[in-house]
């Protein structure tokens, strides 16, 4: 195995598009080194992305908060101004693993790993963050819904790699949340998980709503049906209801030892209604 | 591919050869002899591999020996002032904090992580930060109470 620790975007694109073999980017390790170590997978060539600048950081700019890829989940949750702006995404960053994992671990590792049931997942697609692509031809912008298309399968194409994601600027009246059900409270994997974002209106009716959900599919979903659902309403429960019954619709769980499907199926309904009460509260809507 | 990897560990500067597949603590334990790294799980859920790595509570099973390049590395081992106990070393004795002594040196550098952050953490604070080590024979109070204990008597050092 070769380990490369390429310290700019461009020689990481070149290192992944010109490396023959089973190429691997290492952020956190903290499923890449799992996986070798269970023999699951054997990379022949490792890039570390840590020495890049560009992706050690957390920028605020015009198009919002820049994150990078190499930056750990423990940091976004020491960002206050992050933290303010969108606490549904840095709750659901602070949820993966101890805090040991929590110097390591990274939101672009859990984009990139593809699991169903990653934290971070379901929050990100909720605040419309886009993944920024570095690849052999260039930047493009990719929504983190398509990143991942099958438990541990991703869009990315050879070469290419996820330099940072990009969080949209927080509006007024506007707030997200995050939640998870899990056996145990910490230190667990999701069985169901739910995360929205929404923005307020007028007397606290709902302009614009999005709701995504985890562990439920193959991969997280967008729920656009239940941020229609809540649109035009101030939560009341009417809205909840449709809510509820657009996430059960929406789901497609495997059925096993952690959550049984019609387990799975109940449980997005009831985190929905929290996810998006909680949102709401965040947002400055009374309750 | 063998690696040549510089870093500071414990205070001292250190040189290494690992496999670029080795993970720090294999090179922690086996090829520097610091065997206050014990391995658990090696998958990053028992944290008895914990170490600092530039200041950051890490779980060395999860982190390759090449990543240490020109990093600090701050194990078990470094903890006390020569053959004076660091006060969490001290007061997990008092308090019998530990039986078997597998998981006492990731809880020690656990426990260390979180009073450099928050030197005066609640007992919920402390079982939080604490919670990806595991130690299978005490149960964790007394462990908490000596956290708790340390905490006291560093803070007192420091008025």
């Amino acid at each position: 195995m070769i380990f490369e620790s390429p310290q700019t975007t461009q020689e990481a694109v070149t290192l992944l598009a010109k490396s023959k073999g089973r190429v691997h980017v290492l952020a956190g390790g903290s499923d890449l080194l799992v996986r070798m170590k269970g023999g699951y997978i054997e990379p022949d060539v490792i890039v570390d992305i840590k020495h890049i600048k560009s992706m050690n950081v957390i920028k605020k700019t015009a198009e919002g908060f820049l994150i990078g890829a190499a930056v750990s989940c423990g940091k976004l949750g020491e960002h206050a101004a992050l933290k303010k702006a969108w606490p549904g995404v840095v709750e659901a960053a602070n949820l993966i693993g101890s805090d040991q994992i929590q110097g390591r671990c990274t939101i672009v590792g859990n984009m990139c790993n593809a699991s169903p049931a990653a934290d971070s997942v379901p929050a990100l697609i909720a605040a419309n963050a886009l993944a920024i692509v570095q690849g052999p031809r260039g930047e493009r912008r990719v929504p983190v819904e398509k990143i991942a298309t099958a438990p541990g399968k991703t869009s990315l194409k050879k070469g290419e790699v996820v330099e940072s994601v990009l969080l949209p600027p927080r509006r007024a009246k506007s707030s997200d949340a995050y939640m998870r059900f899990t056996p145990r409270t910490e230190m667990d994997i999701a069985v169901v998980s739910a995360a929205v974002n929404l923005k307020l209106g007028k007397k606290g009716v709902i302009e614009e709503a999005d709701v995504a959900l985890g562990a439920v599919a193959a991969t997280a979903l967008r729920v656009k049906a239940a941020g229609k659902a809540i649109i035009g309403s101030t939560l009341d429960e009417d809205a909840l209801d449709r809510l509820e019954a657009a996430c059960a619709e929406a789901c497609n769980p495997i059925n096993d030892k952690r959550g049984t499907i019609d387990f799975r199926v109940k449980v997005s309904k009831v985190l929905g209604r929290r996810a998006a009460t909680l949102a709401y509260t965040r947002a400055g809507g009374i309750k | 591919m063998a690696l040549l990897v510089e870093s500071t560990i414990n205070g001292d500067k250190a040189e290494f050869v690992c496999e670029a597949d080795e993970t720090l603590m294999d090179v922690l334990r086996n090829r520097l002899g610091l065997k206050g790294v014990k391995e658990g799980c090696g998958t990053g859920d028992c944290g008895a591999c914990s170490i600092k790595l530039d200041g950051t509570l890490v779980c060395s099973c999860l982190v390759l020996g090449a990543e240490a390049q020109g990093r600090t590395v701050e194990t078990v081992e470094g903890m006390s002032d020569g053959a004076k106990l660091h006060p969490l070393q001290q007061k997990f004795l008092e308090h019998a904090a530990l039986q078997c002594g597998i998981c006492t040196p990731g809880f020690l550098i656990a426990a260390d992580a979180l009073l450099e952050k928050n030197p005066n953490p609640s007992e919920e604070e402390i079982r939080y930060a604490l919670a990806g080590n595991l130690c299978r024979c005490t149960g964790y109070d007394k462990i908490v109470k000596a956290v708790q204990d340390a905490a006291k008597t560093m803070n007192g050092a420091a008025k």
